[in-house]
């Protein structure tokens, strides 16, 4: 039996999407740059999807570019922030610690080129607030980009107060919400934001294909050159039957939140109640404004690696800040963002649920985690020094 | 091709030698928490022959499974040869381990080397400082 608890790395496409993508293979396989018919159904189709998720957003089809996903989504947009502040000699760009590596490694880049990039600390809970951003922002600041959602450990932040003072401001307001689409209600114009990534793959869409919104009146910076598609703004032809994939997993993404959330919300809440009891364990993340799916937790004296392998051997697949899963020596950039050391942070673990979860699942999970942690804990000497009070706990 | 060999997934799931031995001639610990990894090898020894060995590891799969197969490697085998054994052996034994992983290998003939330095200064036994390990000098940990 497969317990899948990964859906914030991706999930697992819905039928409706499936049956929604065949088509493009088979038989509207045109390219909708062709004159002929066969490329006219094309184009006539990715005019339908482009407007089906403009509407789906409350935004115009004029402002949706599909991109490959959320990292070039990220990318592009805080490019055109770039150019933008570029033009007007702004060179300040304020965003958060815990970002997304699409946004922080391109943030450190425009520092090279002589940017100046502000981190906001996220604090204990890994959240901001409004007034930090309102604090922050300065004549010559060209851009703010904070994420809609944390994808370790789940807190959600204050987007709307976000935009609202970005707008007051007259500064842009970028947030990648590749986590929060399909999960969590978002109204662009009413949150004032002026440029949004979605990633399909998040919420049983397909991989490979994703959206950037950008606010009509912002001048698109261009990445990838090479032809006219996407108002010259992305060169490409267009993944079709991705977009046709994308556009029906959003719609019933959207369609079933309500009812999806209900059901994801509870498991989440039984995860945390049971998974907190174990000794010695921490929960990350905010505990209230947080995703639905979301579970993340700090076991002390255990490394994260071992405990996905071991959980991987009871069938549950789950993901873990760890620096030994990533290749460097590093734990998660986010763990240490919300104040936790090196020692804690490795040894954490992400779970993050779908509705396709059940209350087996959780039951399984409930049963095996804290038997797996003890066992790890049985052969680890930092723990035996820690119950021996050789060394002291830190949670 | 999947991250680890079926070799080190044997001994991740099935480590030998875990466990303490109180009575132990040697001990040898390794590593740091903030690193993430720390490895314990205690050693029984009875005439230059280590007759018992258990580890204690905290650390990733590969960490676990190197001090298991380094622990089989030199059980019941002469002080000299537990000296002489190389990180580079315990990794061949695990059938390979990722490159980023390597240094499990190399904590696991250091914790080894430690235990042994600990068993000759308990016994008043001589030796050459100069072929042991310098914790400070160890490459794989630069936090």
């Amino acid at each position: 039996m497969t317990i899948y608890a990964d859906n914030a790395a991706t999930t697992k496409m819905s039928r409706t999407a499936i049956d929604a993508m065949l088509p493009y293979f088979e038989h509207i396989y045109g390219n909708p740059s062709s004159l002929h018919t066969v490329g006219q159904n094309a184009a006539e189709a990715l005019d339908e999807f482009r407007g089906t998720i403009a509407k789906t957003l409350g935004v115009t089809a004029q402002e949706i570019y599909f991109t490959s996903g959320g990292s070039e989504s990220d990318n592009q947009a805080i490019l055109t922030a770039a150019r933008y502040g570029e033009r007007k000699d702004k060179r300040h760009i304020i965003s958060t610690a815990f970002e997304h590596h699409a946004v922080l490694h391109t943030l450190k880049k425009l520092e090279k080129q002589g940017y100046e990039i502000e981190l906001l600390d996220v604090g204990p809970t890994g959240t901001i607030t409004a007034e930090q951003v309102k604090n922050a922002i300065r004549f010559d600041t060209c851009l703010v980009t904070v994420m809609y959602a944390n994808n370790e450990i789940g807190s959600v932040m204050p987007i709307a107060e976000i935009g609202k003072v970005c707008r007051e401001h007259g500064v842009y307001f970028h947030t990648d919400a590749v986590q929060a689409v399909g999960h969590l209600p978002i109204n662009i114009p009413e949150q004032n934001i002026d440029m949004l990534s979605l990633s399909a793959h998040k919420f049983h869409g397909p991989k490979g294909v994703g959206v950037l919104y950008v606010r009509r009146g912002i001048p698109v910076a261009t990445l990838i050159e090479g032809g006219a598609q996407e108002r010259g703004k992305r060169a490409g032809t267009e993944n079709l039957a991705g977009i046709a994939g994308m556009t029906a997993a959003l719609t019933e993404a959207v369609t079933n939140m309500e009812e999806n959330n209900r059901k994801v919300q509870r498991l989440r809440d039984r995860l945390i109640e049971g998974l907190t009891k174990i000794p010695h364990s921490a929960l990350n993340g905010d505990p209230v404004n947080r995703l639905p799916g979301n579970v993340h937790l700090c076991f002390e004296g255990i490394e994260g690696e071992s405990l996905l392998l071991m959980l991987d051997e009871y069938g549950i697949c789950a993901s873990s800040g760890s620096a030994c899963t990533s290749g460097s020596l590093d734990p998660s950039h986010v763990l240490l963002a919300i104040g936790r050391p090196h020692e804690i942070a490795h040894g954490s673990l992400r779970l993050s649920l779908s509705e396709e979860n059940t209350d087996e699942d959780v039951d399984v999970m409930l049963e095996k985690i804290p038997e797996v942690v003890e066992y790890l804990r049985n052969m680890s000497p930092l723990w035996r020094d820690k119950v021996n009070g050789k060394k002291e706990f830190v949670l | 091709m999947a991250l680890y060999s079926a070799t080190v997934m044997d001994h991740f799931k099935n480590p030998r030698n875990v466990g303490v031995i109180e009575d132990a001639d040697g001990v040898g610990e390794v590593g740091n928490a903030k690193c993430g990894d720390i490895m314990k090898i205690y050693l029984k020894i009875e005439d230059d022959i280590i007759t018992d060995v258990k580890f204690e590891t905290f650390g990733c799969g590969s960490a676990i499974a190197s001090s298991s197969m380094a622990t089989e490697m030199i059980k019941g085998k002469p002080l000299e040869d537990a000296m002489n054994l190389t990180n580079r052996a315990v990794a061949e034994a695990l059938d390979g381990l990722p490159k980023h992983k390597l240094h499990c290998s190399v904590l696991a003939e250091e914790a080894i080397k430690v235990a042994l330095k600990d068993y000759y200064d308990r016994h008043g036994i001589e030796y050459d400082p100069t072929v042991f390990p310098d914790c400070e000098s160890c490459e794989s940990c630069h936090l």
